[in-house]
């Protein structure tokens, strides 16, 4: 089966080894991780994992509720590329005295946007936003041309282009569930 | 006024707080202030020494499947842990609630290859439903009370709790709150009315309907919901492995056993049904064969509590998720009255010629070596099918499995997802203790006999009633009937030599008997039954008997060898 890049997003509580839970459900199924970045979300004591990875949309569907099944994890899905609005940085090191044999700079800054972050004697750094291709095809024109010294790129972060996703909505929606459930069952 | 308590003392008040009476354990250096607290809750907590870590957690298993309650399992760091490893692991697979508490070394040597001390927590994610390491007495009600919570409920499970010395010898208030929500897990799906009413109509337009039934009826409690649903529109079931005991044996639309080594007629009318109903089970590969071949004329209804379950292994057509208890009830309401006559008699032409190539040899034979079949079909009956039943692993699991019936629900407990040699007789002597006044019989082989024979000596000092019936081939039964089949009859490594097994039993004090001819096997079985002492039973059976009929490994499930 054709395989095609995905973006699984996981919502977790912030305890110690969540990300290990979720990485050996990668492992078990032999599934390598493209980029994965993690940081506080918008809520307070909630995790947010952005995952990126080539693989088929059954695995993707089992992956993602394999995931969703451990009990730190309060979510996670996924989306392609068309549901998402993403964004990738990159941070370029180069020698500073090669980037002024080049004469001028205005050329890189006009043609990929990017940013300086710093020049000093030893180096000068450039910031790039951007899709993979475009962080890519920085790097290859920077090294033909004057040669990266250093070279860093984040994982994926991402937000849906659809509706506001509200958290905290549907964890109100659980709580209430599990209200109710507990007002008929005894626990 | 709260009271100031070691943490060791708030994790026995914990468990009290939680109804844990029983636990099976093995102290150590680092869970020693755990047991010296233990000491004295020794009125309130029958604890029970195993005589191995791993042996600890199956007997836990065993207790938990026969009681239905959470199995408690205290052990040490480092290697201890490790050793319940096995244990924790086939709770996972087997849906077995248990809670393994492990001593860990002090936080202050945490992570520094300090003595007996291992990554518990990272070792046992990927085999438990939680893990956690308590690093302060302050979280040891928390996490007793989040541990027994994710347990029991949902989907049950094993939890970890990775216990630190230095915790349980802190001082804390002990303020016990039970947990009753979690917000990042819903035991119980909330059960969706288009889900149901999409699957009452497939029920009801269905001619051939067909129902397998897993050991989610069986946790959830639905035994009788099932009936009803099954009354109601006349379907036909069968049971997994460990779905067996769901349903009487004699219960009419209960047509037996599935899988690699289950009968004819279950296997056969997976491929013939309409409409497949799939009642808390999994579809392991042992059921379903080949996934290409497998039920394609059917139409799917998978009812699971567990959303990963759901279009795992066979692509479904009707999911209902939620727990069977309320799902089938919500189900029985919504199909209508059905005779299904033809289909259901139907199934006695494949049931007559299992009879005549199988059962007739293996149950009913008069002359030559015993069987195992035979064994098990006399303990059945000599018991009016109303013991529980344990099993290893391998051919003595599979026909018991076929032969024993039942009467009761939860009387099985074998290992079936993991299929763990050595399951045997600590699970055996867990059963015991949870199912105090019912008769626990075990089949194990000499192999898996071997593996935690150790264990004779837990039943020995605790006096457990287990009936051990020791079916000896001299062989690895089930890997040389592969051979046999698959491998050219190139027997490697699965002959045994093995010792005298009625000398070891009576080194344990335990009372014994050998069986070798036909006509010793109904005393023998007498005498093993008067009483509700510990028995072994060693039975010489043929050395190279088959367990039939056999769907090979990742074959069609109706390409059924006899």
């Amino acid at each position: 089966m054709e395989t095609k890049l995905y973006t699984i997003t996981v919502f977790s509580e912030n305890t110690v080894g969540v990300l290990n839970q979720i990485t050996i459900i990668f492992t078990r199924r032999g599934l390598n991780i493209e980029t994965l970045s993690v940081s506080p979300s918008a809520l307070p004591g909630i995790h947010k994992f952005t995952i990126t990875l080539f693989t088929t949309p059954d695995m993707v569907e089992k992956v993602v509720n394999q995931i969703d099944k451990r009990v730190d994890i309060l979510k996670a899905y996924y989306n392609t590329d068309e549901d998402l609005v993403f964004q990738e940085l990159a941070l370029y090191k180069l020698a500073t005295e090669k980037v002024l044999e080049l004469g001028s700079v205005e050329y890189f800054i006009r043609k990929y946007n990017i940013r300086v972050l710093e020049i000093s004697n030893d180096c000068t750094v450039f910031l790039k936003a951007g899709h993979y291709a475009e962080t890519q095809s920085l790097f290859e024109e920077l090294s033909e041309k004057v040669g990266v010294l250093q070279f860093i790129r984040s994982g994926r972060i991402a937000i849906t282009r659809s509706k506001v996703e509200r958290l905290s909505d549907m964890l109100e929606e659980m709580q209430k569930i599990q209200e109710k459930q507990n007002g008929n069952r005894k626990v | 006024m709260k009271k100031e308590v070691t943490g060791a003392q708030a994790l026995m008040l914990s468990l009290i707080e939680e109804g844990v009476d029983t636990i099976f354990g093995y102290p150590g250096g680092a869970i020693i202030p755990v047991y010296d607290a233990l000491y004295d809750f020794r009125d309130k907590v029958n604890h029970i020494l195993a005589r191995h870590e791993q042996g600890a957690t199956h007997a836990a298993q065993g207790y938990a499947r026969v009681s239905g309650k959470v199995g408690v399992s205290l052990v040490t760091s480092g290697p201890a842990a490790t050793n319940a490893i096995t244990g924790i692991a086939d709770a996972l697979l087997d849906s077995t609630p248990l809670v393994v508490i492990a001593g860990q070394v002090g936080t202050s040597l945490l992570g520094t290859d300090a003595f007996q001390e291992i990554d518990v927590v990272g070792i046992t994610q990927p085999i438990t439903k939680w893990s956690y390491q308590i690093r302060h007495a302050k979280d040891i009600t928390w996490a007793v009370a989040r541990a027994f919570y994710i347990a029991r409920n949902g989907r049950p499970g094993p939890v970890m709790l990775d216990f630190t010395k230095s915790a349980q010898n802190e001082m804390v208030e002990f303020d016990y709150k039970p947990c009753t929500f979690i917000r990042s897990y819903l035991p119980y799906p909330e059960i969706r009315e288009n889900q149901i009413d999409k699957a009452a109509q497939l029920i009801n337009e269905a001619k051939k309907p067909y129902a397998l039934v897993g050991q989610g009826v069986i946790l959830a409690n639905a035994e009788k919901e099932l009936i009803d649903f099954l009354e109601k529109a006349d379907i036909p079931a069968a049971s997994t492995l460990l779905g067996l005991s769901a349903m009487p044996s004699d219960f009419r639309l209960n047509k037996g056993f599935l899988g690699m080594h289950g009968n004819v007629a279950p296997n056969m009318k997976t491929n013939e049904c309409d409409v497949l109903i799939a009642i808390g089970m999994r579809f392991d590969d042992r059921v379903t064969g080949d996934l290409n071949t497998y039920a394609k004329q059917a139409k799917i209804i998978h009812m699971d509590i567990d959303q990963s379950e759901i279009g795992k292994n066979v692509p479904v057509d009707a999911p209902i998720l939620g727990s069977v208890k309320e799902s089938l009830p919500a189900l029985t309401a919504k199909i209508n009255s059905a005779k299904h006559t033809d289909w259901i008699d139907s199934f006695g032409e494949y049931d007559k010629q299992e009879y005549d190539a199988v059962i007739r040899n293996e149950v009913y034979r008069t002359e030559g070596e015993l069987t195992m079949g035979e064994v098990v079909n006399k303990i059945t009956e000599a018991t009016k099918n109303k013991a529980v039943v344990v099993t290893d692993v391998g051919q003595n699991q599979m026909i018991a499995a076929r032969y024993f019936k039942y009467t009761e629900t939860r009387s099985v407990v074998t290992s079936g997802g993991l299929g763990t040699m050595g399951f045997g007789i600590p699970a055996a002597l867990g059963a015991k203790v949870g199912a105090p006044d019912r008769t626990v019989c075990l089949f194990a082989g000499d192999g898996g006999f071997q593996m935690t024979m150790q264990e004779l000596g837990t039943i020995m000092q605790e006096n457990l009633g287990v009936k051990i019936i020791l079916l000896d081939n001299r062989f690895l039964g089930m890997v040389r009937q592969w051979q046999e089949l698959f491998f050219d009859e190139r027997y490697s490594f699965t002959h045994m030599k093995n010792p005298d097994f009625v000398a070891i039993a009576k080194s344990y004090n335990i009372d014994s008997r050998l069986v070798t001819k036909r006509e010793e096997l109904d005393d023998a079985i007498a005498d093993m039954l008067k009483d509700d002492k510990p028995y072994v039973l060693v039975v010489e059976v043929e050395q190279k008997g088959m367990v039939y009929p056999m769907v090979p490994a990742g074959s069609c499930v109706t390409n059924i060898i006899m």
